[in-house]
């Protein structure tokens, strides 16, 4: 049985890289671009657009290709009732991400300081370290990424499916549902009540809220695939409408009351964990990168074909990946061994997706210099293509001996969870905020700040740690060195993991005050309100 | 295929291949699974004590699955022989965890089976193990002039124990410790067969 499925496993993958070298080779891929215009209107190809940019970056930013046509005002009109249908569904879930990404930096930097002066705070039972870590996880997954997320996918799929949003009142609902069952959830984990399995603590009872509510606000979404008008589906509806299909579905399997058991639940935890990560903050991210990129720069994504084939490999290979959590336990090896062939085969649609980056944005890399949304996609994108490829390596048994129990592999949660996923949502929330408000962030200077505070502080929290958790692993391999070596050797790590921090919550209390700014419509009203469909020359 | 359904149907294929196989095939396969000779069922205390254990989150810095000796040096630390499945035939939820900040714990009560060092290491970690960034549980206990009969009183090095009090540990700190020193899985993880006699 276990040969069996493990063979099958072997033959499936290959027969899938088969499928692609030929593909290359019989140049599918090559720039057909039909399906990657269907995201601009007829003659919008060549016309930039940033509406996080101030004026002047606009025109900078235009600057950088040739002149531009007048886009089809029909079309544009279209696009401008689409906005108007989900402007307050976004605003709402927009709002509610950012107050979330409050909570997970006020939570994530006391589990940090907690872990090197573990005295600090020690007398409160509902800050302990162990609980901490544990809201900080639950906030960023559930509440900052989960609301954001949704937040995009409102707000781009009427875009992409060239209609309004349909039951626009019952997503409300649902978010309403949704943060109402993360806040119980939440506050039974500060009390110590909790299911004890890691990414699944929240007690089933309020997860059924988040159940409902979920169901709630994916229903408007098939009523709105229902009524679009475009043929195509562009591949950001794949990755999106497949993402929001598949984390219900995790989810209810690995909160099913009763069921899981031992051993066989460390392997259920584990698909859940990882599968959480790969089918639904990755597809978002990836599907969010894949329209605002080539938005942005007026240019359609060089290979949509790529584009597709790296949707069906990641849908194939990524549920099957969370083995890896477990080499060495006592899990059937057969499963480790799969997970471990299938993380390794997670290059094929990591590097697909990193190509299409770099020759899209080849020629026009000036461009991040001007736009505030393509700097935090690009470096998003690019934080991708570091922490899939990390993570395909981590899995080899050779590696994961070293690194499995140490904070190497925190370093790595950060790198894609925050450089990648958070960076690339933090980029269109700049996007989106200014046609859901119909106002321009008052301070540009502020975003700036935000993405050099983040991407610094993430960057030396993850050198720091990377580095500490290495050692870590290390020390911890060698029987002569006493155990209390492999913490001792961590402490200045874990201090550099706090300072990474501390300039990353700097850039969200930055990026939260700028976000106030915008909507209570203080700051100077630079250009109001925004008409970002203004063709070139005329900004409005 | 229209393109909506071609997704739908792919979407739900690929999520029913992974669940199948790292969730399906797995519970058909550990489902008959009987636990080992050695190993008893949890009293009431140690399962108290593993609700504790869950509800402080020690999970998150205590792993409880030694690796083999052909992988890492785990035996040779005193943390225990590689487990089996049936070794955690009684664990709902599993703790297996994922990080060693501290060391794992699967004969964490076969290592030190003393329930005062636990009480006392669980109310000042560094009081027993110097440059330990475990967090304080001080408030398992109660710190109070003079001890009621039947309390535990906690023996505390005399530089970290509370001037002219006591302290004494509450009922949520003897499960835990109940359950800690409960962890022991030292017994053979495959039975001696049966000498058959003619």
């Amino acid at each position: 049985m276990a040969t069996i499925t493990l063979l099958s496993a072997y033959l499936i993958s290959i027969v899938a890289l088969v499928f692609f070298i030929i593909a290359m080779i019989r140049g599918w891929f090559d720039s057909d671009g039909r399906g990657a215009e269907v995201i601009f209107a007829p003659n919008e190809i060549g016309t930039t657009d940033d509406p996080a940019a101030s004026v002047e970056a606009r025109k900078a930013l235009q600057a950088t290709l040739p002149v531009a046509r007048a886009p089809d005002p029909k079309e544009l009109e279209a696009r401008a009732a689409a906005d108007d249908s989900s402007r307050l569904l976004t605003f709402v879930f927009m709002g509610c991400s950012i107050l979330w990404l409050l909570v997970v930096s006020a939570t994530g930097l006391i589990a940090s300081i907690k872990l090197h002066s573990p005295d600090w705070l020690g007398a409160y039972e509902w800050l302990t370290f162990g609980r901490i870590r544990t809201l900080h996880l639950n906030a960023m997954a559930y509440g900052f990424l989960s609301t954001a997320g949704f937040g995009i996918a409102f707000w781009l799929l009427p875009r992409l499916l060239k209609t309004t949003l349909r039951g626009e009142r019952l997503a409300l609902f649902g978010g309403v549902l949704w943060n109402a069952g993360l806040v119980a959830g939440m506050g039974a984990i500060a009390a110590g009540i909790s299911d004890g399995l890691e990414w699944l603590e929240m007690p089933w009872q309020a997860c059924i809220l988040l159940v409902i509510g979920g169901a709630m606000m994916a229903l408007p979404l098939v009523l709105t695939i229902k009524h679009r008008t475009v043929k195509h589906l562009y591949v950001s509806v794949w990755y999106m409408g497949a993402a929001l299909f598949w984390f219900p579905t995790l989810f209810i399997v690995a909160k099913l009351p009763g069921v899981h058991f031992g051993v066989e639940q460390a392997a259920m935890n584990w698909w859940y964990g990882h599968s959480v990560l790969g089918l639904f903050f990755s597809p978002l991210a990836i599907a969010t990168i894949y329209y605002f990129l080539p938005k942005v720069m007026g240019v359609p994504i060089k290979s949509y074909s790529l584009s597709v084939l790296g949707f069906w490999t990641l849908a194939f290979f990524y549920g099957q990946v969370g083995g890896h959590h477990l080499v060495g336990s006592p899990v059937p090896s057969w499963l480790i061994t799969l997970s471990i062939v299938q993380s390794m085969m997670m290059i094929i649609p990591v590097v697909a997706f990193g190509v299409n980056q770099f020759y899209t944005m080849r020629g026009h890399m000036s461009m991040l210099v001007h736009s505030p949304t393509l700097r935090f996609m690009a470096f998003g994108g690019l934080m991708y293509l570091a922490t899939s490829l990390q993570g395909s390596f981590e899995a080899l048994r050779s590696m994961n001996t070293v690194v499995h129990f140490t904070h190497y592999t925190v370093a790595h949660a950060h790198l894609g969870l925050y450089a990648f996923v958070a960076m690339t949502f933090f980029g269109g929330m700049y996007f989106i905020m200014p046609r859901v408000m119909e106002r321009e962030w008052p301070y540009p200077k502020l975003i700036l700040w935000h993405f050099w505070l983040s991407a610094i502080g993430v960057t030396v929290y993850f050198v720091g740690l990377t580095i500490g958790g290495w050692l870590q692993g290390m020390a911890m391999l060698d029987a002569a060195r006493p155990f209390m070596e492999s913490v001792a050797v961590t402490l200045p790590y874990l201090k550099a993991r706090s300072v990474g921090g501390g300039l990353m919550t700097l850039g969200h209390l930055v990026f939260a005050t700028h976000f106030l700014l915008m909507v209570l419509k203080l700051g100077p009203a630079r250009h109001a309100p925004a008409t970002f469909y203004a063709p070139k020359g005329q900004t409005a | 295929m229209k393109a909506d359904n071609l997704l739908i149907t792919g979407a739900i294929v690929m999520i029913g291949i992974a669940g199948v196989a790292l969730v399906g095939i797995p519970y058909i396969q550990l489902s008959d699974i009987k636990p080992p000779k050695g190993l008893k069922p949890y009293t009431s205390a140690q399962l108290r004590g593993r609700e504790e254990y869950v509800s402080q989150g020690c999970l998150y810095c205590h792993s409880q699955q030694p690796r083999d000796k052909s992988q890492a040096p785990d035996a040779d630390r005193g943390w225990g022989r590689a487990p089996v499945a049936g070794d955690y035939y009684y664990d709902k939820p599993h703790l297996l965890g994922t990080m060693r900040t501290g060391p794992d714990l699967f004969n964490i009560g076969a290592r030190q089976p003393s329930i005062d060092w636990h009480l006392g290491h669980l109310y000042q970690p560094r009081a027993y193990v110097p440059g330990s960034i475990m967090p304080p549980y001080g408030f398992l206990f109660e710190v109070k002039d003079k001890a009621d009969p039947g309390e535990h009183v906690v023996n505390l090095p005399p530089d970290f124990a509370p001037k002219d009090k006591v302290v004494v540990a509450q009922p949520r700190a003897l499960d835990l410790v109940a359950y800690l020193t409960a962890l022991n899985h030292t017994y053979p993880a495959v039975e001696a067969p049966d000498v058959q006699t003619r």
